[in-house]
């Protein structure tokens, strides 16, 4: 019997959504941070500006832009969804809770490191995905790498960005693990080892995002 | 404190009915022994109150020896208090320190309406077990148990999840008030056995569904469940739970 629909309503099924979503967000972050690192080769930033140049032109790529905007939409209207159905289920909250006993202060707060992550999104957008946008409706070359630099001249901005990579190493530091287990991947064996690759994955990616800017504010790169 | 024993300060949560609004009342312990349960220092605290005339605090209890699931009490911000793998009962008052000021409060949940104090109704409990947590069974003469072969290691996680009283802390704990440790553990444990296999797939569905229609919050990983569960019912289950559902969703 076709049962397909519960695969995406109910609790079960929306938590699905949130995993599938989540992954292919990770998924794109590792791209994000592959092109990211090129400024690490120290090119004047020849590599960077290729990759953005073809990130920002390439038909394929262009389609897959609506689906992470999809995929992150899905995600974001999802856990709005469940944070609401979740806050009914407890009208009325406990005057003491131990919760710090019992779990992570970051898996308490997907919501909010979420929220954070998403008022950094919009930030991170104007300052660099808006711009070339720009360029690209009036047929101009846009420089991205010099785009970065004058964004990054300011330390308040690169305050604003370290802020938003910590929010996004505590979001994956949960959202990783969280999603294997949701979408039923959770065996003796392989469990610690994906909160091992999680972990792993959550510095790295972060330690990467977060060079970028310091580096470009204190002018370690030529 | 005079021949070891203590005397505590409790604030506890009084609530008349599921509809009216409750509120804090703090009472004196005193003389309570250290070897006394939880239950038995509250039933020391009763017995005074009934001797000034006044209303004695509700609160579920049955077997007081862990294995009922009746004793429902979150202590000091955790269900069953602050020992692990152990319910309300068989929490004593050695976990504790003289002058110790205790809030007691119900399980927290719209899907657990208040009935008095610290008594909740979980009768939800028992719509979703009337959901899917069935086997069925052919009449007439009972057969020889070992004439059905199960692998040891099935038998062991079916164990393990079959050890569940449904007593609610997995819900009292969970930020969400979700229910899936609970239905999780219901689920696995027929799943994992050939006597479950007749309903194996409308059973998840349908539990699932009456989980959800009776208004529990939605599971996020943060494993409190799992830390606060008296029996040590592992989210592995949850995850066997997903398996299952995704399974029988695309059946």
């Amino acid at each position: 019997m076709a049962q397909y629909k519960s695969l995406f309503s109910g609790s079960v099924g929306q938590k699905f959504t949130m995993g599938l979503t989540g992954l292919f967000l990770i998924l794109f972050l590792i791209v994000h941070v592959s092109l990211n690192s090129l400024i690490f080769l120290n090119d004047g930033g020849a590599s960077f500006n290729a990759g953005a140049h073809f990130m920002s032109h390439n038909p394929l790529i262009r389609v897959l832009e609506i689906g992470l905007f999809a995929g992150l939409i899905i995600h974001i209207v999802q856990a709005l969804r469940l944070t609401l159905k979740n806050k009914k289920a407890r009208p009325l909250d406990y005057a003491v809770n131990g919760g710090k006993f019992n779990s992570t202060w970051y898996s308490r707060s997907m919501g909010i490191l979420g929220s954070l992550l998403l008022l950094f999104l919009i930030i991170h957008l104007a300052n660099f995905w808006l711009p070339t946008k720009q360029a690209l409706i009036k047929n101009t070359e846009h420089n991205t790498y010099t785009n970065l630099k004058q964004v990054f001249e300011k330390g308040y901005i690169v305050a604003l960005y370290l802020l938003g990579v910590a929010s996004l190493f505590y979001h994956l530091l949960h959202g990783f693990q969280s999603a294997f287990q949701t979408l039923g991947l959770n065996h003796k064996r392989y469990t610690p080892l994906i909160r091992k690759a999680g972990f792993g994955f959550s510095v790295l990616v972060c330690a990467l995002f977060a060079a970028m800017p310091i580096a470009l504010h204190f002018n370690i790169l030529d | 404190m005079s021949n070891g024993t203590m005397n505590l300060t409790l604030k506890v949560w009084r609530q008349n009915n599921a509809t009216e609004r409750g509120r804090f009342e703090t009472y004196n312990a005193q003389n309570i022994s250290p070897d006394m349960s939880f239950l038995e220092m509250i039933d020391v605290v009763n017995e005074h109150l009934i001797q000034e005339g006044k209303d004695p605090i509700a609160f579920d209890h049955d077997c007081r020896e862990g294995i009922c699931g009746m004793c429902s009490m979150y202590i000091n911000g955790r269900p069953h208090g602050p020992k692990q793998g152990v319910t309300t009962c068989q929490l004593h008052m050695r976990s504790f320190k003289n002058g110790d000021t205790i809030v007691v409060e119900p399980w927290r949940s719209a899907a657990f309406p208040v009935i008095k104090d610290l008594a909740v109704n979980r009768s939800s409990f028992d719509r979703i077990m009337s959901a899917g947590g069935f086997i069925s069974v052919n009449t007439g003469n009972a057969k020889d148990a070992n004439t059905i072969l199960i692998p040891k290691d099935d038998a062991d996680l079916a164990f393990d999840a079959a050890a569940c009283i449904g007593c609610g802390a997995c819900v009292a704990a969970c930020k969400n008030a979700s229910a899936m440790l609970f239905v999780s553990a219901k689920v696995s444990q027929l799943a994992l056995l050939p006597q479950g296999q007749v309903e194996r797939q409308a059973r998840v569905l349908n539990m699932v569904k009456q989980m959800d229609a009776e208004g529990f919050g939605n599971c996020t990983n943060t494993g409190a469940c799992e830390a606060e569960c008296p029996k040590g019912i592992s989210i592995e289950n949850i995850a066997r739970m997903n398996r299952e559902y995704l399974k029988a969703s695309m059946d």
